[in-house]
């Protein structure tokens, strides 16, 4: 923290003068990337649409109001859906998420050459396909539906799951598995008394977690076909049914909502 | 000679033997009303099958060369997509997850904030685009806006709850020199979050390159345009490409980007 002395007074200044130029270097450089790739963007964009927006959304409001109340109960269906394809995807992906994650973490991969970069490739795309892409696929190999929506959330799921359990393994204490060892416990043995125990807990809350993301997907895997509440919408914004369209998108913040406060009181009765 | 062995067992998961079994009739129930409510026709699985091998091989061998100019193209866009969008996301990020700490805002402030994370985490991206690419025409910039309102949610939550956890006495020692409110959070509050904040601008970017993909399916522009033409037009070689292109890139950015972050740790 340099002092710096003006003519009569000393005063106080956070960085020195080679960090201060670095910063501003940093602050020049990223606002020319910044503007370099607006511009980029905006060239390609029919401005006349997006100064007109605030009128379009307007319009689109009133349309929205007054929701169709009645139209829920048709709802009730999809919304029940949903929850399934989130629930049972979400048991899929993390069964299968946990052989994976033994296979890629460091300390228990069988061999370090071959199976661990297998493992990890498996995560590794799992992860970068969005579950609507997922869907997109399933839905035209299993046919449109729940199960499509069921299987592009497990699949989804299994990346994120394996990828947060495997690196919980990598974490553990070797302590308490040498002395699983050293009561002679054989490799499945020191699996379920050594390991287990201490990656539980994370587990748990992983699963948790990744339920709650899943409710949010699963609202949208029925915009191309597959099931839940996303086939309504789709269905309704086709139709230009704005009043509809209002009552799902209610019934999409409740349902989150409600999965928020559910995984909050379930973490806070494991933990 | 003692003949009973000692055995032990594990302690069960669940201490309460009651709720043990209630929980378990309670799932099997959940699942069997699932397994009776949904309806899956097995006659389709089965003609899908043969559908869906047919579908996987026209994937191969993924074609990178015919329509490598629209690949590329897309890619840029989702790239500059990214860009603007996280940056500015954050910019709104920044004075809602001030917003949504506890220990710094009033109450009025606090409920409004935690509404705006809340409903801005409710909407997946996807819904998000439809309405923006509807409002404000095809095209990136209703991507971009897609991605910087849902990084709201995701970065501010995060912040926020970094923000409540700072070390209170330093935030004392700055408010006791007599700072401003504004020097107040940026001598106090800001460099103790920084780390954290560093990090999530990170992940988010990674997060924001990854659903740039799919927002392009409903008109939002980048690479997720260029895969739902290729979906149109039947070309899945392409198709296969463009799929091929964006785990790569995903797998770099993920790669860089928790390198970069070990080094700031």
């Amino acid at each position: 923290m340099p002092i710096i002395k003006q003519k009569d007074y000393k005063t106080w200044k956070k960085f020195d003068r080679k960090r201060d130029l670095q910063n501003w270097l940093c602050w020049f450089l990223g606002t020319l990337i910044f503007s370099f790739c607006f511009g980029l963007i905006s060239s390609k964009t029919i401005w006349f649409y997006v100064f007109d927006s605030h009128n379009e959304a307007l319009d689109l409001l009133g349309r929205m109001f007054p929701p169709e109340t009645n139209y829920f109960f048709t709802l009730i269906k999809p919304i029940w859906d949903t929850l399934n394809i989130a629930t049972i995807g979400t048991t899929i992906g993390t069964l299968i998420a946990i052989p994976l994650a033994f296979l890629s973490a460091n300390n228990t991969t069988p061999s370090k050459k071959f199976i661990r970069p297998l493992a990890l490739f498996c995560i590794v795309s799992s992860r970068s396909i969005n579950s609507v892409i997922w869907a997109l696929l399933l839905v035209a190999v299993v046919g449109p539906g729940v199960l499509a929506g069921i299987i592009a959330i497990g699949l989804r799921s299994i990346g994120f799951c394996g990828k947060l359990l495997y690196e919980a393994i990598e974490e553990i204490d070797e302590n308490q598995i040498e002395a699983i060892e050293a009561t002679g416990a054989n490799k499945a043995q020191i699996m379920t008394f050594g390991i287990v125990p201490q990656i539980l807990p994370a587990f748990t809350s992983i699963s948790i977690y990744r339920w709650d993301i899943n409710i949010r997907e699963a609202t949208v895997v029925g915009l191309v076909g597959a099931g839940g509440i996303g086939i309504e919408l789709d269905a309704q914004i086709g139709d230009l049914a704005w009043a509809k369209v209002s009552v799902i998108l209610l019934a999409i913040v409740v349902a989150v909502v409600f999965s928020e406060w559910i995984t909050a009181k379930i973490r806070k009765a494991i933990i | 000679m003692n003949d009973k062995k000692v055995i032990w067992k594990r302690k069960p998961l669940i201490k309460n033997r009651l709720l043990r079994i209630g929980l378990i009739l309670l799932i099997s129930t959940y699942l069997l009303s699932v397994f009776l409510t949904t309806e899956i026709d097995w006659q389709r699985i089965l003609e899908g099958i043969p559908r869906g091998k047919n579908f996987i091989f026209a994937f191969f061998p993924p074609d990178f060369i015919t329509r490598s100019d629209e690949i590329l193209a897309g890619i840029f866009e989702s790239l500059w997509m990214t860009i603007v969008a996280t940056i500015v996301g954050i910019l709104i990020s920044i004075p809602v997850s001030l917003g949504a700490a506890k220990n710094i805002a009033p109450k009025f402030v606090y409920f409004l904030s935690r509404g705006v994370i809340t409903l801005s985490r409710s909407f997946q991206e996807v819904i998000l685009a439809i309405f923006f690419v509807k409002l404000m025409g095809f095209g990136p910039f209703a991507g971009m806006v897609t991605l910087s309102l849902s990084t709201i949610g995701f970065f501010a939550k995060l912040l926020s709850e970094d923000i409540e956890d700072i070390n209170k006495s330093q935030t004392e020692a700055i408010k006791s020199t007599g700072s401003s409110w504004f020097q107040w959070v940026n001598y106090g509050v800001q460099p103790q979050v920084m780390p954290r904040f560093i990090g999530l601008s990170l992940y988010r970017l990674d997060i924001n390159f990854r659903e740039s993909a799919v927002i392009g399916i409903v008109g939002g522009g980048g690479i997720g345009s260029t895969l739902n033409t290729a979906f149109d037009r039947y070309e899945f070689e392409t198709a296969a490409a463009v799929l091929i292109v964006i785990i790569s890139i995903v797998m770099i950015v993920e790669y860089t980007s928790s390198h970069l972050r070990k080094l700031i740790k």
